[in-house]
């Protein structure tokens, strides 16, 4: 990997963000790299719109992540894509999770979101994180199927998600997250 | 080397520096400083009822001769001005540090104000870390400097470090003795013939504090190969290294008293130098006290959190505004919300159908403010509620009495709400108190309090019985309600609310979050009778939303099931069912 990786992780507390972020930290501490990763808590658990930035390089200064300057964004749900989609920088990659979750404050999902994504961004990978970890065995583990996906993006071995993972799953749930990191990175 | 968030490293710094008392009242973004050292059986932890208390606990630590550290959010250190400006008088025979964790960008709190200036108001040390490594390390200088001078020290964090995650080398303990007690009234005595002559010594103390300064190793100089001259501390080192990585530094991390000789020796090299700090000008004013010409304010914002974009166009000479990337798409706010299956939804709901003013205050029910439960008026900080309808009382007379409550929350009640009722009862007020009592502190995530029967380590302690508190201060009308039970709800107020007495109703219902054993299969319209009236989407429920032919719907993921159903109790036409919509929570 060459200069700073700047991956962004947005999405609604509660959808395991913070650990997703943890653990490529943690990935990116293993092989070697500088690391800071920042995000806030307190209120956003309670529902709101989460971001986790993680930062690697040989040498990182600041724990956050400037508009314009994000070389990967992962977006947990969809319209938390477009909420940080300027975050990106030009021909970053962006992963999308095509889940709803209806913010307080409105009782639809608002119309054309994906839209608004593909029209900024064209490479965008949309993922149904859902079905995948679903599929693995828990809906919970969609955090970890969308690092699967992400996996493809980073210069980073099978393996050493795969140690990554183990490090901070709790054990019951390593099958089904391991199953989901594989769809993840196949669908 | 582990990755710690910046509380992490503390609390770890605090383990391997000897502290043996930690105290703190919870508060975003200090929290888990002292979960973390919770976790160290050699360090005597504990929450305090409010920062007031907690200081003190700790300070009296300090006079006692242990090695001693309070953990306060930037306004949980105004609760605690008063023993803070003592402090620095009485001073301390085991190192005294108070962790001030301010929230620039105010995250999660009501204002932004920036804490250094505690140190120069107070007049004691202010240390400033700017990584989690820095965090365990300065924590020891700090420790050390607090025995040499016997005075506390101002240990300065921000959400950024509090919260970042950096790579830290952590060691092992290094046991401190808790030095013997010698009663001294001369200095910990603060009566009048005392205090002028600890004034006088502090004085003496802040110049050979200044020149530990000039000295410390914590301030440093870092050359680079262009010719800017850059001082600053704490999170803004990190941004400005990022934004500018060849120009010259002086980090300071022991900012005051304010090194100057070291400032006018840097500041010798340059033309003029440019200070990139946070919040208010703090070292700015200073350097250009020197008559040093500096430039700072005039380019880097005094609202919100820095970042490495607006640095860099400061220091390349543009106002520290927004920055390059294509313009945010308008995507509709997601704010923070009370959860499905919250015990503070129903008061909300009622007060908003009885167009009641409410003088709210701080805690998870602040969230009762917005769309569509609207159900409060003010909020100021913590405790506020009870003294400002009060005041409301006062200005608007015993009628506007009858339609006006103030709402607290249980930890925060007995932080500092038990004063204002206290107040009311001795004032002749005749509002109505809802203390709305979940069990737990639950927005700082779910700590303790001296309500809730368990100490920070979980260890069983006395549950102060909030009703019984509020007839001992004599309150007459008190009374407690089923949260989860809308109609004995609304009439608990309409009750209470008509009374030419101070009241108390304790709305109890313990925090969804702490019951999931109660949580069942998910309630369901039934599509055949909703008449798509809304009344149910009034309740603000993340689970409840409108089908495309505006029919109500539940989301059977979020929904907790029966334990709450305030749904079916509002819907007028009977249409929301329990155990109809399975859903596996």
């Amino acid at each position: 990997m060459k200069g700073t990786v700047d991956l962004m992780l947005s999405g609604v507390g509660g959808q395991g963000i913070i650990l997703a972020g943890n653990l490529v930290a943690d990935l990116a501490l293993d092989a070697g790299f500088d690391v800071k990763k920042s995000e806030v808590h307190g209120m956003a658990q309670r529902g709101g719109s989460v971001v986790s930035h993680v930062r690697f390089a040989r040498k990182v200064y600041s724990p956050v992540i400037v508009e314009g300057q994000a070389t990967h964004l992962v977006a947990f749900e969809l319209m938390e894509a477009l909420r940080w989609i300027h975050m990106l920088v030009p021909g970053g990659t962006l992963i999308v999770n095509e889940q709803e979750i209806i913010p307080s404050g409105l009782t639809t999902y608002p119309k054309a979101i994906r839209e608004g994504i593909t029209s900024r961004c064209s490479q965008t990978v949309f993922i149904n994180g859902g079905r995948l970890a679903a599929e693995a065995g828990n809906v919970r583990a969609v955090n970890v199927a969308l690092l699967g996906a992400l996996s493809k993006y980073l210069d980073f071995d099978v393996s050493e998600w795969e140690h990554a993972i183990r490090k901070r799953v709790p054990e019951k749930w390593m099958d089904v997250n391991l199953k989901a990191f594989e769809m993840g990175r196949v669908g | 080397m582990a990755l710690l968030s910046g509380n992490e490293a503390v609390a770890r710094g605090a383990y391997e520096h000897g502290v043996r008392v930690a105290t703190a009242y919870p508060g975003t973004p200090s929290t888990e400083i002292l979960e973390n050292i919770a976790g160290y059986d050699e360090i005597d932890a504990q929450w305090s009822t409010n920062e007031k208390v907690a200081f003190e606990v700790a300070l009296g630590a300090a006079f006692g001769g242990a090695r001693a550290l309070v953990a306060l959010k930037h306004v949980g250190l105004n609760v605690a001005a008063d023993p803070l400006f003592s402090s620095v008088h009485t001073g301390v025979t085991g190192g005294f540090i108070i962790i001030s964790a301010d929230d620039p960008g105010m995250h999660s709190s009501q204002n932004e104000q920036d804490n250094r200036l505690y140190a120069r108001f107070a007049k004691l040390p202010l240390i400033e870390p700017s990584d989690g490594q820095e965090c365990l390390d300065f924590l020891g200088v700090a420790l050390d400097l607090s025995e040499e001078y016997g005075i506390p020290v101002l240990f300065r964090m921000s959400t950024r470090i509090c919260h970042s995650m950096t790579p830290v080398e952590i060691g092992s303990r290094r046991e401190v003795e808790v030095k013997d007690y010698e009663k001294d009234i001369g200095r910990r005595l603060l009566i009048p013939a005392h205090a002028r002559r600890r004034h006088a010594r502090l004085e003496e103390k802040l110049v050979e504090l200044r020149q530990a300064a000039e000295d410390s190793p914590l301030n440093r100089v870092e050359d680079g190969a262009r010719k800017i001259g850059i001082v600053t501390s704490g999170i803004s080192y990190q941004y400005a290294k990022e934004a500018m990585p060849d120009a010259c530094f002086l980090k300071l991390g022991f900012s005051y008293p304010f090194p100057e000789v070291l400032v006018r020796d840097f500041a010798k090299r340059f033309d003029c130098l440019h200070v990139v700090e946070e919040g208010e000008p703090f070292l700015e004013e200073q350097i250009a006290a020197l008559g040093i010409p500096v430039v700072g304010k005039e380019r880097i914002p005094a609202c919100g959190e820095l970042d490495q974009g607006i640095v860099a166009r400061a220091l390349n000479g543009g106002a520290g505004g927004k920055g390059r990337g294509s313009e945010p798409a308008s995507t509709p706010p997601r704010p923070p919300v009370l959860c499905p299956g919250c015990p503070h939804r129903g008061f909300f709901y009622q007060v908003n159908k009885m167009r009641l003013t409410v003088t709210g205050d701080i805690g998870c029910y602040t969230l009762g403010a917005l769309e569509p439960l609207n159900g409060m008026d003010t909020c100021v900080c913590m405790g506020a509620s009870i003294g400002n309808a009060l005041g409301f009382e006062k200005a608007q007379g015993r009628a506007f009495a009858r339609k006006t409550v103030a709402v607290i929350g249980d930890s925060t009640f007995l932080h500092s709400g038990i004063t204002g009722l206290i107040d009311m009862v001795y004032n002749h007020g005749t509002v109505t108190v809802v203390i709305l009592d979940n069990s737990v502190t639950a927005m700082t995530g779910h700590q303790e309090h001296a309500g809730t029967g368990k100490t920070l380590r979980g260890e069983p302690a006395h549950a102060v019985d909030c009703q019984e508190l509020a007839r001992a201060v004599g309150v007459k009308h008190v009374k407690e309600v089923d949260a989860f039970d809308l109609g004995a709800v609304s009439e608990a107020l309409a009750e209470a609310t008509d009374t030419e007495e101070a009241s108390v109703i304790v709305v109890r219902g313990e925090c969804i979050l702490r019951i999931r054993d109660r949580w069942g299969p998910a309630l369901a319209v039934d599509p055949e009778t909703c008449t798509a009236c809304g009344v149910c989407l009034k309740l603000g429920c993340p689970a409840i939303s409108r089908d495309a032919e505006g029919k109500a719907v539940i989301d059977a993921s979020l929904c907790v099931g029966e334990v709450c159903s305030m749904c079916a109790q509002v819907c007028p036409k009977g249409c929301i069912e329990v155990g109809k919509g399975g859903g596996d929570r």
